[in-house]
């Protein structure tokens, strides 16, 4: 019954323009702003069973199917597809990449239409409710002007909160797996080594780094190896790689002599192909900020217009583990919202998100199929 | 729509229009009935996985949490109403959680099996532990912690000082007794409760 979407295509539509520009939270400016997006199943005739996928932190707008060529599907493959979880057979599925990302939609590395070059360090600083307002944006493109649901995990999830919050009358139904509404300081601790380890690459040059022909690549790898450790459960590095060392390994030196490193390795090597390092510290610093439920007055909004949520955890996840969604769950409790919350038993730590975990999918399809049937 | 008739004796003790919380919502067919019929609205609380799921296909809220050592999750005066249905024998600490529910709510509902129905104490005195319909477990396999007679669960709610407004009393097949209150210790399979704190 579950099958792949099969070939999908990435579009890119231009929201913003120079002349009239994107405007941050802060009140600065960005245009034009393009976006690229992709789309799954079709829309129905009343314009109700919409789904926005919101991706995490270096994600993109290729969450299903297969592109041309590639043997690999998009990142959220495992919940999208006809006949599962996010069935597009049945729902008109949204992916868009983020504003200040690298992979189709505008971020600091895309031109300045005021230099002609690249933004570097001079891209604005954004918050999720700009990544949001993006999306919103994109949504009003597409002529919908509801969802039957939005649905993210991490960073996903906050931009899915955030926008429960604020446009509670543009969603029936928030979906919110493995995140968090305001990062600890050991998760901020984590992004700072990250940042610090990609800006202080000597090939970083404040930002300037694709005039100059170079990229800060050995502080990017190392960003995504030590931010990939706290995707994974200590159990699931254990259990997949134990103190095994590679092939050949004889006596102890100091280069790749543990599977375990040479994984990590891999990680941080695949990474640089996909990843841009502007992005990459311009998007765990709207991490950093994000903390919604500290702003007086954020829940009125949904007191006057509730929506069905559902807060997911993980609890192997150590870097957004359920003590997170706990919270998120005592604030909109707080605020009358009808809310279904679970812990979900899973080997895999933060990276469950991504996997076919079956408590976890039968969940999250018990609950579209429930909102399908009640609709907007 | 028919509820369990224990479940119904339930819903017609809560006001229309409440917020409820239903502790050990099982599969969300009390709440499901509330929405439906009495205009309220609330959230369920189950620690049972196939339950919850259960719950969230009949579009109720729902909680998966251990009622024992997790009710801070909610706030206080959070909810008008909190139903304890047929659990309150299940749980590690009803002193406790008793409390935690006159925190959260106004009224409180509270179910309980009667193990000092007559038909009880009769095979206590042949010797065996007492089985019912309403409790059908061996010792070995009951999901039951606490063992209490309607005398005894009405003098933990004085000590956690609520006051029974109403109490209705069941028969051991689960329909409803008329019989003298004095009585009930020995005659109800079960008592339903609604109370305050005093």
């Amino acid at each position: 019954m579950q099958e792949s979407l099969g070939v999908v295509e990435t579009q890119t539509v231009r929201l913003f323009t120079a002349d009239e520009p994107f405007t941050t939270t802060d009140g600065d400016t960005v245009g034009p702003v393009d976006v690229a997006f992709e789309t799954y199943g079709a829309l129905n005739e009343s314009k109700s069973n919409a789904i926005f996928i919101l991706h995490a932190l270096t994600g993109d707008a290729h969450a299903a199917g297969l592109h041309a060529g590639d043997t690999r599907p998009g990142w959220w493959d495992s919940i999208i597809g006809p006949g599962k979880p996010v069935d597009t057979n049945r729902f008109f599925v949204i992916c868009a990449n983020l504003l200040g990302g690298c992979q189709g939609t505008t971020g600091p590395s895309s031109a300045n239409p005021a230099t002609g070059e690249p933004y570097g360090l001079d891209f604005p600083m954004l918050s999720v409710t700009d990544l949001v307002n993006v999306h919103r944006a994109l949504l009003r493109h597409l002529g919908i002007g509801r969802l039957l649901a939005a649905i993210g995990g991490s960073l996903g999830g906050m931009q899915v909160l955030d926008w429960g919050l604020r446009h509670p009358e543009e969603l029936a139904n928030a979906i919110v797996v493995a995140a968090s509404s305001r990062l600890t300081a050991q998760n901020i601790a984590f992004s700072a080594v990250a940042r610090r380890a990609i800006m202080s690459d000597e090939n970083f040059k404040q930002g300037r780094y694709a005039l100059a022909g170079v990229s800060p690549d050995v502080g990017l790898a190392i960003a995504r190896m030590m931010a990939h450790i706290t995707y994974v459960s200590e159990d699931a590095l254990s259990g997949k790689f134990g103190r095994e060392l590679r092939p050949n390994k004889d006596k102890p030196g100091f280069g790749i002599d543990f599977q375990v490193e040479s994984y990590l390795a891999h990680q941080g090597e695949v990474f640089l192909e996909r990843f841009d390092a502007l992005s990459y510290v311009y998007l765990s610093r709207v991490m950093d900020y994000f903390d919604p439920f500290a702003e007086e007055g954020i829940t009125a909004a949904i007191e006057g217009s509730p929506l069905g949520w559902l807060v997911l955890s993980f609890d192997t996840d150590w870097r957004f583990g359920t003590g997170h969604s706990r919270r998120i769950v005592r604030w909109l409790e707080g605020a009358a919202q009808p809310v279904t919350f679970r812990e979900i038993p899973s080997p895999w730590g933060h990276d469950s998100f991504l996997l076919k975990v079956d408590r976890y999918h039968a969940t999250v399809r018990a609950f579209l199929d429930r909102a399908l049937e009640v609709g907007l | 729509m028919k509820l369990r008739s224990d479940l119904a004796l339930v819903r017609d003790l809560v006001p229309r229009c409440s917020r409820v919380l239903d502790l050990g919502c099982e599969n969300g067919e009390l709440l499901e009935a509330l929405f439906a019929e009495r205009q309220c609205r609330g959230t369920g609380v189950e620690i049972d996985p196939d339950a919850v799921l259960g719950a969230i296909s009949r579009g109720v809220p729902v909680i998966e949490l251990d009622i024992d050592r997790q009710l801070n999750q909610f706030g206080d005066k959070s909810y008008d109403v909190v139903v304890l249905s047929r659990t309150i024998q299940t749980i590690r600490r009803p002193e406790s959680v008793l409390q935690e529910m006159a925190r959260i709510g106004g009224l409180l509902i509270v179910s309980v099996p009667n193990f000092g129905w007559w038909g009880h104490r009769l095979r206590l005195l042949r010797g065996r532990m007492p089985m019912s319909k309403e409790l059908p477990y061996e010792w070995y396999n009951t999901p039951n912690l606490r063992f209490t007679t309607l005398d005894e669960i009405e003098q933990l709610f004085v000590k956690c000082r609520l006051t029974i407004e109403r109490r209705i009393t069941l028969g051991i097949h689960g329909d409803r007794r008329h019989g003298l209150d004095a009585w009930a210790n020995w005659q109800a399979g079960a008592a339903i409760y609604a109370l305050r704190a005093a």
